[in-house]
């Protein structure tokens, strides 16, 4: 295993650091997930509006984001906006902001689709049993819209956990950087350790997003049949 | 932001734009490729082969591309396999596409009803004349807005390619932000290029969704 | 008497510990219409199903001309295509234009010529009135249009036996009558016919024999329709018939 860079792992801190750098991808995805989840479910509201400036703005958003790369968006927002408006902007900072811009619009889009694919049957058959517009929210709507929304914001949260490996592009250490100093550090003593360390990395990355992704499928095949 | 300057980047970027188109369109059709193959394969159920398949569609879904090019690009060296960067691109970005389409294909599959099997297999037609002629077509019409969004996604995936060193547009605009500081060109051009490469393809999805959805079969 | 063309021998289904079919036993001659009755989940759906091998069965066995059908067996595909099955829900191929429905089967399981499957098909469409209609899909089709498809999709298989799984019960009421006067005409052309029905006045009128089915059991079985719809021996049929409106 000597030879394959098993050892430098538990070389000193090493594993600890590499789950460090795990830790700042993971971190910035909650982060990033948590301000999406709010602003986006503000924003899918706003869009059952029949206001059509709004939708146009809403459309070009989400285009936006589905279109451009997030890498591009990041050195747009790290690179470009320090350049444009002279401020000095944290890489963290502006990996926060790109991933929101993006989960936001996502998230919106998911709430809106909940929304509206509830049928009309639905109110009107509340209002009948003379349910208050807060009651009928409370438990006949909202319920169903979550169990619509649940899977698909668990799969927003792996996908954003995905991407967060792509900071270490505007100078964020996180756990790839760290794999490769890690292994820069050890070239001599251990020249082939690239593979035991981006293989730990590899396994790392699927440890933590196999569980949630089998948890959104789970929650979506339970609620499938109501 | 000096237009003549943006001018003068141009031919470095088409160059670029071909590359990445090239390395981007030969990984979306080896993805299909593969999730066809897989998706049938955990179709028809054939033993031994569908928990290969199972497990490699599990650990490409729930991995970034780029962790997976790293390995491909500097782990896999370290035990004598040696790709080339550029398939190692295209590969990869097979290898992650046909895990994604693996999954959209066979919901596309799950999504044909049991009757329809039914009154195939009371029709005399074996397990594969009822997957060849009635349940693959219809499979492949449903899964196609779920292959649309794979084929953007994967796309625009391909901006990862630069850190194993391929002059795609992303390592294009970083290289000439590096020399010559003209970050707000550069990156207008980046953005004008990624433009060309996916607005077409998201263009003609949404065409082609609609056309489906007007079609759409009904019983 | 003729020889029996299809034999079931103590027929036992169950689904986890719940039984649905029960020790049956029948034959039915070449020719023959029988129509089965019962109240919902009387099994009599089920017993179709096993007859064309579509669901497992733990016990008893399915003869054709003397021959096992069983799911699973290898002769399966052969033995069905001699079973011809018609769905409550009709099924076409919804990717396909009617000719091709029909033609499918013909020519990829039995490998006969496009043009002499089209030329059956289209004398078989003719004959349920929707000739024209043969380069449409089955969505631009009515239920009652598609039902009739789906009938002559399993005629051109030349089946010796059609299973017809409560086939008018999706239909709006105004399109019963199309789908039943094709079933009739094949009764006079001497099909034979195992049909599930909840119409009562139709049974009546095409059975050579009635079974009527509850738990599982055949309860009743009658060789004189007629007598059997005024006037059932047991309690059971009684009780079941007296929930229809029908002409006695």
């Amino acid at each position: 295993m000597q030879s394959l860079g098993i050892d430098v792992l538990f070389k000193g801190i090493n594993f600890q650091r590499l789950l460090g750098g795990l830790w700042v991808a993971v971190r910035l995805s909650l982060i990033s997930v948590s301000i999406s989840i709010v602003l986006g479910t503000g924003m899918g509201m706003l869009m059952t509006s029949k206001n059509r400036l709004l939708q146009f703005f809403f459309r070009l958003w989400l285009e936006t984001v589905r279109i451009m790369p997030q890498m591009v968006l990041l050195f747009v927002v790290y690179f470009g906006t320090t350049r444009v408006f002279g401020w000095n902007l944290e890489a963290e900072a502006a990996a926060i902001i790109v991933f929101s811009f993006w989960g936001t619009a996502e998230m919106g889009d998911l709430v809106r689709g909940a929304l509206i694919s509830i049928p009309v049957i639905q109110y009107e058959s509340a209002r009948a049993l003379g349910m208050d517009e807060k009651t009928l929210y409370l438990y006949v709507i909202l319920p169903q819209t979550i169990r619509r929304m649940l899977p698909l914001s668990i799969n927003l949260i792996t996908r954003m956990i995905k991407t967060t490996s792509l900071v270490m592009m505007i100078g964020i250490v996180e756990v790839l950087k760290v794999a490769q100093q890690i292994i820069e550090a050890n070239r001599k003593s251990s020249p082939n350790a690239a593979f035991g360390v981006f293989g730990t990395v590899f396994l790392l990355y699927f440890l933590i997003c196999w569980p949630v992704s089998r948890l959104a499928a789970r929650l979506e095949k339970r609620w499938a049949g109501d | 932001m000096d237009p003549e300057v943006m001018k003068s980047y141009l031919p470095l970027y088409r160059d670029a734009l071909f590359l990445t188109m090239r390395i981007g369109w030969q990984g979306v059709l080896l993805a299909l490729v593969l999730g066809l193959v897989c998706a049938a394969v955990l179709q028809l159920k054939l033993p031994f082969i569908r928990r290969i398949v199972a497990v490699y569609v599990e650990l490409f879904r729930n991995t970034p591309l780029l962790v997976q090019l790293f390995f491909l690009y500097f782990a896999l060296p370290r035990i004598g396999i040696r790709i080339s960067a550029e398939v190692c691109g295209w590969v990869g970005l097979g290898l992650i596409g046909g895990a994604y389409m693996t999954e959209t294909f066979r919901s596309g599959l799950d999504s044909i009803a049991r009757i329809q099997t039914e009154s195939a297999a009371s029709l005399g037609m074996t397990r594969f004349q009822i997957f060849r002629y009635v349940v693959l077509p219809q499979a492949v019409a449903s899964s196609i807005p779920g292959i649309l969004a794979n084929i953007i996604f994967l796309l625009k995936e391909t901006s990862v390619f630069s850190t194993i060193s391929l002059m795609d547009l992303m390592f294009t605009a970083k290289d000439l932000i590096g020399m010559y500081a003209k970050t707000l060109e550069c990156l207008t051009l980046l953005v004008i290029f990624y433009l060309i490469m996916l607005l077409p393809v998201s263009v003609a999805g949404s065409i082609i969704e609609r056309r489906l959805r007007y079609a759409e079969f009904g019983n | 008497m003729e020889k029996a063309l299809l034999t079931v021998e103590h027929l036992y289904k169950s689904y986890g510990g719940h039984t649905v079919l029960d020790d049956l036993s029948f034959t039915v001659r070449k020719g023959e219409v029988i129509v089965v009755i019962g109240p919902s989940g009387c099994g009599k759906s089920t017993l179709l199903r096993c007859i064309n091998a579509l669901e497992d069965i733990q016990g008893g066995q399915v003869l054709l001309n003397g021959e096992s059908v069983r799911k699973g067996a290898g002769n399966i595909p052969q033995m069905r295509q001699k079973i011809g099955m018609v769905f409550q829900s009709y099924d076409l191929f919804p990717h396909k234009t009617i000719l091709d429905n029909i033609t499918l089967a013909p020519r990829k399981v039995q490998k006969r010529g496009k043009a002499e499957a089209e030329r059956e098909a289209m004398e078989l469409l003719e004959r349920v009135g929707l000739a024209d209609r043969k380069n449409d899909y089955p969505r631009q089709l009515s239920g009652g249009q598609k039902q009739r498809v789906a009938i002559v999709r399993a005629l051109c298989m030349h089946p010796e036996l059609l299973l017809l799984d409560e086939i008018t019960a999706a239909l709006d009421p105004e399109m019963v009558r199309e789908v039943l006067d094709v079933v009739l005409s094949l009764a006079r052309s001497g099909s034979t016919m195992l049909i599930v029905t909840h119409e009562m006045s139709f049974a009546k009128a095409i059975a050579d024999r009635v079974f009527f089915l509850e738990q599982g059991k055949i309860m009743e079985e009658s060789a004189d329709p007629k007598s059997f719809f005024q006037r059932p021996q047991t309690a059971r049929a009684r009780a079941f018939l007296h929930t229809f409106d029908y002409e006695r």
